[in-house]
């Protein structure tokens, strides 16, 4: 990780590291991950299509980071819902690009959008909508 | 069991069998999760084992929200699989997801119920929680193309 300590940010969640995802941007509300392909990710082992359940995390890690770089002070924030269209398979062998925008915030709420791509916005993977809690006090809902 | 087996043949196995964790063993993305699958009484009870990489948030520490998310799209996905009359490769087309709390650093658990199936469309909805089952940490609405496999 370089100076930049946005490009960093997947380095502090372990979920994202895990899964390998790059930060590629990150600033002014929006956000672009990729997730390189990769065999451990697969839903389906007769096609090596990805599961759905890594594009679901994907688009929900780049869209709260949409969140937080739109943010001036950093506070806590935490996902109400997330609604993910699945339009199309993933390409077998082929990284996926996610890329959020944070669109609107009040004091209390902030809304994203997002779509998942191959390297045509185009032709998307998945697109979603999501909310989320801003500076819950313990980070969390209890 | 071979390896060279498909999906549809192990589905039609495991119907005959009742052991579905075999079939769900060959999906990469479940053993990465740690997701088990076991029938109590009627019920199929998906259980995502605690592991330190399903973590997102560190500082309370909280699980990551694609983590309960991909739980709940597998246990509807697991649910179709084993109580469809006819063996079927669900598609999600839409699965929209209220988190209700923060995941705790523990297992989680979630079981879905089939609220319509139709000729091409099923609806699911999911619930998952941790220590008490009346307290869900998420639950998820998901809609599937199903479509009997050729």
């Amino acid at each position: 990780m370089g100076h930049d300590p946005r490009l960093g940010f997947n380095e502090f969640i372990p979920h994202n590291k895990a899964l390998g995802m790059v930060v590629l941007e990150l600033e002014r509300g929006e956000a672009r991950f990729r997730l390189p392909y990769d065999a451990k990710l697969v839903g389906n082992p007769d096609t090596g299509v990805l599961h759905g359940g890594a594009i679901t995390a994907l688009l929900d890690a780049c869209s709260g980071a949409s969140v937080f770089s739109s943010l001036t002070d950093w506070v806590p924030i935490a996902t109400l819902d997330l609604r993910i269209d699945y339009l199309r398979a993933a390409d077998v062998g082929r990284d996926v690009i996610a890329h959020a925008t944070c669109y609107k915030k009040t004091r209390n709420v902030a809304f994203t959008r997002a779509i998942a791509y191959h390297d045509d916005p185009g032709d998307p993977i998945a697109s979603s909508v999501g909310t989320f809690m801003l500076s819950t006090k313990t980070g969390g809902r209890k | 069991m071979t390896n060279d087996m498909t999906i549809v043949e192990r589905l039609a196995l495991a119907r005959q069998s009742g052991d579905y964790q075999a079939l769900f063993d060959v999906v990469p993305y479940s053993k990465f999760l740690g997701l088990t699958a076991k029938l109590e009484g009627n019920e199929l009870i998906t259980t995502m084992k605690f592991a330190p990489h399903l973590i997102g948030n560190p500082s309370l520490p909280a699980l990551h929200g694609g983590t309960v998310g991909a739980l709940l799209e597998s246990a509807a996905v697991f649910e179709l699989l084993v109580r469809a009359e006819t063996i079927v490769l669900p598609k999600t087309i839409t699965l929209t997801v209220d988190y209700l709390r923060s995941g705790k650093p523990l297992d989680t658990h979630a079981r879905a119920t089939v609220t319509r199936q139709g000729r091409r469309v099923t609806n699911v909805r999911v619930e998952a929680w941790q220590e008490d089952r009346a307290v869900p940490v998420a639950t998820a609405n998901a809609i599937f193309l199903v479509k009997p496999a050729e």
